[in-house]
């Protein structure tokens, strides 16, 4: 709990500063396709957000579940605002539905049966009929979902369905709030205008937000804080610089599906701008990647999705991408309603997913200049 | 047709899958919920009726309700007369008889509603019981009401258990199945088969519905979006 270094003016006045923070100490044995699986963790998270960040099964959504109560862990405590919901000494274990903790899970798990606006009200059922009108309306402006309060979850798009999940739990002004990979099916755009308004709501509900993802990108654009778990224990916790700069190489199974697999070498590193510069051993191509824990010479294999890379039929300028590389068209095959475009850039064919208009619109065929953008967190790094 | 047995017919099975429809939803719910390690059993009991010879069940509940039984006298000094070969008694022989073509499909579409709609609603504040109330209830509407119609059906076309509970009291406990067997003793075949083609249409036409339902659904808006429209 802090303190107020100097004593409050009016001392009637002034309420104590009670603490918001969430600290959870568990230990969990859960059924895993490869055995049981033991998570283990200690950690604390302030108010603001806190990304628990690991691959799938490293045990954040378990980690999630206990802490609201859906899931009984075997052991430890749990406290959020200074209150004991879990404490396996004192045999204590507050249900669920008592712990006003905002979870929005994965799949959302929106009421199909209410509308926008019943779902958003659902959780104020302590409140007069009137008051949760207000209310819930007031949130469905904050989240700017207004114009779909008469409407079914089905009737309405991916993205406003995750706006009205939001709006659902923090309505209910919960102490802390859990969101398990809230924006992993949004676009950019949709993403970012909801991350805005989650924190504008953040600003004037000071509760720890713990917030999962397996998208390092997530973790650079929210965090203040990280969590790194890997196989139900925590490795490493800190702001995103610190924690991600730690060894971050892809599993085969992440890279599975990539139509771009190059073997390369690290020719420099950038701590300072947090990549670093990799040579792909067939051909000349240089490409700026992530940064993980590697050393100059040091071989790993780079990972690229097709319909990560773009294409540019004159040399692009004033792009925030670090890559640029100028190339020619070997072949373009369609595959449905997708072009697949094989490139080849200093000795290395890329591989490039468009869209049919896109072909039609740069008049692409083969042997013609053009020149492929890659983003550096589109690389995906794997030891070999 | 004989109308008396008519309407004792369709009285009979209004009143058992209305009394139905309150006892089934706190077995189905606590059939779908409880993690009791010998939930089976009583599942097993619930299902019996389904593949025990009517008159097996039928016997039980005659004895059950005659004056040896506690149930029996304790009914009888209540009302001064038995439950056997009463219309009170013919309604709880059916309950026991159509029980599990209530209690299996409420449970089954108790269970089929989404987990994680549970655990939502749990966050938000609401108690087991409340999301029952607000969650699983409406979104079993469809199961609730196949429920309600396969009892009301079997109720309908029961034979056995009437027989051996109520036996064959006019205006009491002569149903449309007794009078059909009556009809055809009595060498009454038109009257028997007007009878018999009559519930013959008055089922199929319930299971229609049933099935109807299970297929398109309550919701207008399952209907606009179905294949062909």
């Amino acid at each position: 709990m802090k303190v107020p270094l100097a004593p409050p003016a009016a001392p009637s006045m002034s309420p104590l500063p009670i603490s918001s923070d969430l600290e959870v100490r568990i230990r969990k044995r859960f059924p895993h396709p490869e055995g049981s699986f033991l998570l283990n963790v200690h950690f604390r998270a302030l108010a603001g957000f806190t990304i628990l960040f690991g691959a799938s099964g490293a045990g954040k959504t378990t980690l999630l579940d206990c802490i609201a109560g859906l899931v009984d862990p075997d052991d430890g405590r749990i406290v959020v605002g200074g209150e004991d919901f879990y404490d396996a000494e004192k045999k204590l274990n507050v249900a669920a539905w008592k712990r006003n903790i905002g979870y929005v899970h994965q799949d959302l798990a929106l009421f199909p049966h209410l509308t926008a606006e019943e779902n958003v009200a659902y959780g104020l059922r302590k409140l007069s009929r009137a008051e949760r009108q207000t209310s819930s309306r007031e949130m469905l402006q904050a989240f700017h979902i207004e114009h779909l309060r008469d409407r079914k979850p089905a009737q309405i798009s991916g993205g406003e369905r995750q706006r009205v999940a939001l709006a659902r739990s923090l309505v209910t002004e919960p102490r802390a709030l859990l969101l398990d990979e809230p924006l992993s099916a949004l676009d950019r755009p949709t993403k970012s205008s909801l991350v805005g308004d989650l924190r504008e709501w953040n600003q004037n509900h000071r509760v720890p937000i713990l917030f999962v993802t397996h998208n390092g990108e997530e973790v650079f654009a929210l965090g203040d804080e990280v969590v790194m778990l890997d196989g139900g224990k925590i490795v490493a916790q800190g702001p995103p610089h610190d924690v991600m700069r730690a060894p971050r190489l892809e599993t085969v199974a992440n890279l599975a599906g990539f139509e771009n697999i190059f073997d390369a070498s690290v020719r420099a590193l950038h701590e300072a701008r947090g990549t670093m510069t990799c040579h792909l051993r067939k051909g000349t191509v240089e490409l700026e990647t992530p940064l993980v824990r590697a050393e100059v010479g040091s071989l790993l294999r780079v990972g690229i999705q097709a319909g990560d890379l773009l294409l540019a039929t004159e040399e692009p300028h004033g792009l925030s991408a670090r890559n640029i590389l100028p190339g020619t068209i070997r072949r373009l095959a369609q595959r449905d309603v997708i072009v697949a475009a094989i490139i080849e850039c200093g000795g290395t064919d890329f591989e490039v997913h468009l869209t049919l208009a896109a072909r039609d619109a740069l008049q692409l065929s083969p042997g013609k200049a053009v020149w492929v953008v890659v983003k550096t967190h589109s690389c995906h790094l794997m030891g070999i | 047709m004989n109308w008396e047995a008519f309407w004792l017919t369709v009285r009979l099975a209004a009143i058992v899958s209305a009394l139905l429809v309150a006892i089934g939803i706190p077995i189905a719910y606590w059939l779908t919920y409880s993690r009791w390690r010998w939930k089976f059993l009583v599942e097993a009991a619930v299902a019996l009726p389904i593949v025990l010879p009517p008159t097996v069940l039928g016997f039980f509940v005659l004895v059950a309700l005659g004056s040896r039984s506690p149930l029996g006298r304790w009914w009888e000094s209540l009302t001064g007369h038995t439950l056997a070969f009463t219309f009170e008694g013919l309604v709880i022989g059916s309950l026991l008889y159509s029980l599990p073509f209530a209690v299996q499909p409420f449970a089954a579409s108790f269970g089929a509603v989404d987990r994680t709609l549970l655990q939502a609603s749990a966050s938000l504040g609401h108690s087991p019981l409340q999301t029952f109330r607000r969650i699983v209830l409406p979104l079993s509407q469809a199961g609730l009401i196949t429920g309600f119609a396969l009892s009301f059906a079997h109720t309908l076309g029961e034979f056995g258990v009437v027989l051996m509970v109520g036996g064959n009291i006019p205006g009491v406990t002569r149903t449309l199945s007794i009078d059909i067997y009556d009809q055809v003793q009595a060498a009454n075949y038109s009257s028997a088969n007007r009878t018999a083609l009559f519930l013959l249409v008055v089922s199929f036409f319930i299971l229609s519905i049933v099935f109807g339902l299970n297929r398109y659904g309550l919701n207008r808006r399952t209907w606009a979006l179905s294949p062909w429209r």
